[in-house]
This record gives C-alpha cells, sequence and structure tokens, in this order.
C-alpha cells in the first residue's frame, strides 16, 4: 500500500516537472503532430499518418489488462482457481502486448524509417540541446530546448515501461503459484489482490502519462 | 460507539456466486466508461489538434481543461473500484488520498506558477 503511494509522488513529480519545461521553454511539440505512425504503414507526415491511433491503441490494451486483472480478483474472492488462472493469464497476455507496443513505438521513433526524435539532435522538433548557459535580461539561465520533449518521453514512457515489466513479472510468479496451487492451500487469494493493486497503479499512471504526455 | 482503531483484517473476504454475478457487472459497466473516455480524449486530440489552425486559443484552453477532468474522472474510477479503495473504511480512504492529493496540488501550484513567470522572462510576449 505504501509503495504505490510512494510511487505516484515519483511519477507526479515527473509530470510537474514536465509542466516545468513546457512552460519556460519558448516552443513545445505536439504530441499528435509527433506519434502518428501504426505498423505496416509509412507515413512521413501527420497529414498522411494516424495521429494517436497507436497511443490509444496501447492505453486500450492496458484498461483492458487491468480490468481482466480486476476480474481475477473477484474470482479470488470466489476461491475459484480456474477462472484466476484464466483471467491471469490474459493480463499477462496485455503486459506483453502493451511491452511489446512500446518497443515498437521507441524503436520507431529512433530509428525508424519515419524516426524523427533523437535525444539530442532533433531536426524535427527543432534544434539541438545545446547545454550550458546564457544570459537574458541580466538572468543568468539555462539554455532549454524543445530537445526536452524528446527526453521527457524517453524518460517518462520509459520509467513506466520499467513498471509494467516488473508487473508483468510479479503476475507470472503469482500466476504460477496459482497453478501450483499455493493460494488454494493457504485459504485465500490475496496474493493475487496485492499483484493486482500493483498492476491497478500501473494502469493508473499510464492514464495520466497519455493525458499529460500526449494528449495535452 | 464504533471503534475505528481496531483493524479487521479479513484475509479470507469471500463472497458467494451471486454477490460475484453483482460486482463483474460493476466491473463492465467501468470497462465501458473507461474506454469511453479514452475514445472521446482520442477523438477530440485528432480532430481539435492544437496544430489545427481552425483552432482557436480559447477552444484549446477549454479543451485542456475537459482533458484534465477526464483524466481525474478516469483516475477516480481505477482507485475507487479497481483499487478497491472506494470500498475500504472512510479513514484508511482519507490516510491514503488526502496527504497525496493536498501535496500534488501544492507542487502543481508552486511549479507551474514559477514556470509561467520563468517563461516570462527567458521569452518576452512578442
Amino acid at each position: 500500500m505504501v509503495f504505490p503511494h510512494l510511487d505516484a509522488l515519483t511519477f507526479g513529480a515527473f509530470l510537474v516537472s514536465l509542466g516545468w519545461f513546457r512552460y519556460t521553454s519558448d516552443a513545445w511539440p505536439i504530441s499528435d503532430q509527433v506519434f502518428f505512425h501504426i505498423p505496416f504503414i509509412h507515413s512521413a507526415t501527420p497529414d498522411e499518418g494516424f495521429p494517436l491511433l497507436y497511443v490509444a491503441f496501447m492505453t486500450f490494451i492496458l484498461i483492458v489488462s487491468s480490468v481482466t486483472m480486476v476480474l481475477a480478483v473477484e474470482a479470488g474472492h470466489r476461491n475459484d482457481k480456474k477462472t484466476v488462472i484464466k483471467w491471469m493469464v490474459w493480463t499477462v497476455v496485455g503486459g506483453l502486448i502493451f511491452l511489446g507496443s512500446q518497443v515498437w513505438e521507441w524503436s520507431g521513433v529512433i530509428a525508424g524509417p519515419d524516426g524523427i526524435f533523437g535525444t539530442y539532435d532533433d531536426t524535427r522538433i527543432g534544434g539541438n540541446y545545446l547545454g550550458g548557459w546564457e544570459m537574458v535580461n541580466n538572468v543568468l539561465v539555462p539554455i532549454v530546448g524543445p530537445d526536452q520533449y524528446a527526453q521527457f518521453f524517453y524518460c517518462v514512457t520509459g520509467f513506466h515501461g520499467l513498471h509494467v515489466f516488473s508487473g508483468v513479472i510479479i503476475n507470472i510468479i503469482i500466476l504460477i503459484n496459482v497453478i501450483g496451487g499455493t493460494y488454494e492451500r493457504r485459504g485465500h487469494y490475496e496474493m493475487v489482490e496485492k499483484g493486482g493493486l500493483y498492476w491497478h497503479f500501473v494502469d493508473l499512471v499510464w492514464v495520466f502519462v497519455f493525458t499529460f504526455f500526449y494528449l495535452l | 460507539m464504533e471503534r475505528d482503531d481496531i483493524i479487521e483484517y479479513s484475509l479470507g473476504a469471500q463472497h458467494s456466486e451471486e454477490e460475484g454475478t453483482k460486482i463483474r457487472k460493476q466491473i463492465w459497466v467501468i470497462t465501458a466508461w473507461l474506454s469511453l473516455i479514452t475514445t472521446i480524449e482520442v477523438v477530440v486530440g485528432v480532430l481539435f489538434s492544437k496544430s489545427n489552425p481552425d483552432v482557436s486559443a480559447t477552444t484549446w484552453e477549454l479543451i485542456k481543461y475537459g482533458y484534465i477532468i477526464l483524466t481525474i474522472i478516469k483516475a477516480r474510477m481505477i482507485v475507487l473500484e479497481f483499487m478497491h479503495l472506494g470500498h475500504e473504511r472512510k479513514s484508511l480512504k482519507s490516510t491514503i488520498l488526502i496527504p497525496y492529493i493536498v501535496f500534488v496540488l501544492y507542487l502543481i501550484f508552486i511549479v507551474i506558477n514559477e514556470a509561467v513567470a520563468v517563461g516570462e522572462v527567458n521569452f518576452p510576449i512578442n
């Protein structure tokens, strides 16, 4: 219970600092002009592409896997081992699809045929990260460029992806225990509920990342 | 007086098949809402993109707050129903939610206010 709470603060800090760089930057890229690719279709410009469609798919996958998790918890309350296994398997599958989607998205923006943003040299988002400081109105300010957009993208979605990854591992371990009958012998499926709590937290974070990174 | 300080930690919180049917129905209703809200968000984001010259600054401002409200509605559903916090004791609920809400609102207020001020210094309105 404490862990997700503290983790939520970490993500809160990430998103608030994203807000900081947005408001202190001159220009900020518009996400639907950046994320418009879907697999197997080459689209060089947003007009030819499908803005937000892919990330909407990823969001949907994560929501559905959260639902299957809550169904597994519900089945656990009825000591229905078979149903718990069924929904836990779907939850793991959903988590793996999400991770795979993220791999595709990352590899697309880094090195795909329409790959457009790196962390240091951003032709699309405009300009390089210069580093260093400059005088503005007699105040020494760091040179912050829109490159921070890419850096935040990798940082926030990467950190979230790490949580999804560990969530999938936890779910697989719990699934193995369910199949092995550990919780049946114990008489309750509390552990499924704990794993579920973490999994819902991951979904919850994504809801915020989706809004503050992709939509706004 | 009902005592609030005794933790009744029921490991084997069980329910019957009928209750399960009711809970499952509730889960699917929430799923439908979450999917619907996400769909609305994406459709609005595509049709009324910030890059679209027809979308004025005021409209975008409204959409922005709309997004934040929709996100909070979604988060509320996940925390209260999926994470089961809505069915816990009120004291537990408050212990978890209030510090977080207060702290995050404070952080948002401080950081965004400061960022706007810094942004105005760095990039005076042309």
